[in-house]
């Protein structure tokens, strides 16, 4: 007979484990001893995007204020940001999490803890003045489909927060393309840079237009300029990329790659430049870096362990391939205003391929290197 | 009578409508699952097309089986099946203009559209007409149930309407409620029809492999 317990088996295990480590050993090989599992994995990331959620907090009150005219005190910018943030987190927990416990009770698995990180990721993604029932839409799309069906965490193709945002990016455009909502506030109308540059026209120069806007560079940098709640500060995100580093939790090779055919891209457009050319040529890279979702992406979402290449060739090429796409999508299309979520899931969709190729290269090079061997013996 | 309903013709029907259903077991005819499913009016009409075609293609191949030279018999079908194609593209035509125009092509692309021949090879060359004819009508409901919950769902979720009327009230929209752009594009009708395959194999207790 199985008891309600055992039915719910998973919930018991992953509150058991969620802050210690319980003593019980493996009873099969590999014996690996390390306090480093998938648990303390994720919850590094999940510390590693605080800053991002602090600053991102702030940034939403700061916004809010700003367009009012009232003073940008501290106090006043964090109460006004928690009570837009928080409850965007609390329904992308709440119900993310009742997806991953229904999915791991009827399944009879463990409940991963990955979805710790992926609502983190969903949360900070979202645009400030998001509807709370959209957010729900979102997130149980990103978890049913962007994980579940294919078996849970580990086995997924695509990163299951973009999953989310992809969908409520196609489904509710106006929420994420539109001028009016990246403020939790009615009437709010600023333009976000990237739309500014999207609209640019032709022939002008890109900066000239920003700080026409209003919009500095230090200011891009630190993040308080309209975005979603996560991705507008730069800074925060590198702060998150050096814990990631240090506990060698992310790739370097992906972000560092990803940096590098970000800024090659972005320095080939505007060595393509012409006078006639879209106004969006003339960005600079170190623009392009503090804009839009770049840092983020590149940070926290192309170095999800689960959905890039495993193999550190297949992760330069996914990370260069990643740069560059960005740089098209958002120079050649702006109709969608940022291309680093479509180019990160588009090349999701590619990495197993990329894994494929690299590793059928080094089983030829070896077979070629034994031949060689042989034949000289 | 009786005889024409024994135990045996009911379960060809039922086959094909629900245990071998041609949409989500043999994952044929997807491409018209994509196209004409934005809205029920069309998905509806085209199922009407589609069930006469596939069971009329039916009949007349599986009352002349026995004459089709082997070597020959797929040019044999598909002359039967597009002029049954022309006869329905035709006649909706002339009687539903509207709603033709914007099925455009795919009514002429049901010649294409893997179950009618599938059914044609599977079934008509080797059975009587009259279960053939069951056949195709069961497979053609079974197509048509797929079409038809895809059509209602993405017309519900993308527009707020079915067929034309307005469904969701006015006080949902005011209230903050959006429609779902994703589901007129052809991503939706990918994740629905995905959703309903899997519902019916969780049902059926199918798996592949």
């Amino acid at each position: 007979m199985t008891t309600i317990k055992d039915k719910l088996s998973p919930l018991f295990e992953a509150v058991d484990t969620f802050i210690r480590t319980p003593g019980a050993t493996a009873p099969s090989a590999p014996y690996v001893r390390d306090h480093v599992d998938l648990k303390r994995v994720m919850v590094i990331v999940v510390i590693a995007l605080f800053p991002c959620l602090f600053m991102g907090i702030y940034n939403v009150g700061y916004q809010v204020l700003q367009f009012q005219n009232l003073p940008t005190t501290f106090s006043g910018c964090m109460g006004i940001g928690a009570n837009v943030v928080l409850p965007i987190m609390l329904v992308t927990y709440l119900f993310g999490g009742f997806w991953e416990v229904l999915f791991a009770v009827v399944r009879r698995k463990r409940i991963s803890e990955g979805f710790l990180v992926t609502g983190m990721l969903f949360t900070l993604a979202m645009p400030p003045a998001i509807e709370l029932w959209q957010v729900a839409v979102g997130i149980s799309f990103g978890v049913i489909f962007g994980k579940e069906i294919f078996g849970g965490t580990g086995r997924n193709i695509f990163n299951p927060a973009l999953t989310g945002r992809a969908f409520m990016f196609f489904s509710y455009p106006i929420q994420f393309s539109g001028s009016d909502s990246y403020a939790a506030i009615d009437g709010f109308t600023q333009a976000t840079p990237l739309s500014i540059l999207g609209d640019a026209g032709y022939g002008g120069q890109a900066v000239e237009a920003l700080h026409q806007a209003g919009y500095s560079w230090s200011q891009a940098f630190i993040g308080l300029i309209p975005g979603s709640i996560g991705e507008t500060s730069t800074l925060a995100c590198l702060l998150g990329l050096f814990l990631l580093l240090i506990t060698r939790v992310a790739s370097w090779r992906i972000v560092l790659a990803c940096f590098l055919g970000f800024t090659g891209a972005s320095l080939a457009v505007m060595a393509l430049q012409r006078p006639e050319s879209m106004t969006y040529f003339s960005l600079p890279p170190h623009w392009h870096w503090v804009i839009g979702s770049f840092a983020y992406g590149c940070i926290f979402m192309t170095t999800d362990p689960v959905s890039s290449p495993a193999t550190n060739t297949g992760r330069w090429i996914y990370g260069i391939t990643i740069g560059t796409v960005i740089v098209l999508i958002r120079v050649f299309n702006p109709a969608f205003t940022d291309g680093v979520l479509l180019s990160i899931i588009f090349m999701n969709a590619f990495s197993p391929l990329i894994d494929h190729f690299v590793v059928q290269q080094h089983i030829k090079q070896r077979t070629q290197r034994n031949l060689a061997c042989a034949a000289a013996k | 009578m009786k005889k024409l309903f024994s135990k045996k013709e009911k379960r060809i029907v039922k086959e094909g409508f629900w245990e071998n259903n041609p949409v989500s077991f043999h994952v044929l005819g997807i491409c018209s699952a994509l196209a004409v499913t934005v809205k029920v009016e069309t998905a509806m009409v085209m199922c009407a097309a589609l069930i006469f075609v596939v069971s009329l293609s039916n009949v007349i191949i599986s009352s002349i089986r026995t004459f089709i030279p082997n070597k020959i018999r797929i040019i044999v079908q598909l002359c039967i099946i597009s002029t049954l194609v022309v006869v329905a593209d035709q006649v909706l035509k002339a009687f539903v203009y509207d709603v033709s125009k914007q099925l455009s092509i795919f009514v002429g692309l049901i010649i294409t559209n893997c179950i009618v021949m599938g059914r044609a090879e599977a079934f008509a060359m080797t059975n009587p007409p009259w279960r053939s004819f069951l056949d195709g009508l069961g497979n053609g409901l079974g197509y048509s149930l797929f079409l038809i919950s895809v059509a209602i769902c993405r017309e519900l979720l993308g527009n707020g309407t079915l067929l034309g009327f307005q469904v969701i009230p006015q006080v949902f929209y005011e209230m903050g409620y959006m429609n779902a752009g994703i589901m007129l594009i052809a991503p939706g009708a990918f994740f629905l029809l995905g959703v309903m395959v899997w519902i019916q194999r969780a049902i059926t207790g199918y798996t592949e492999e």
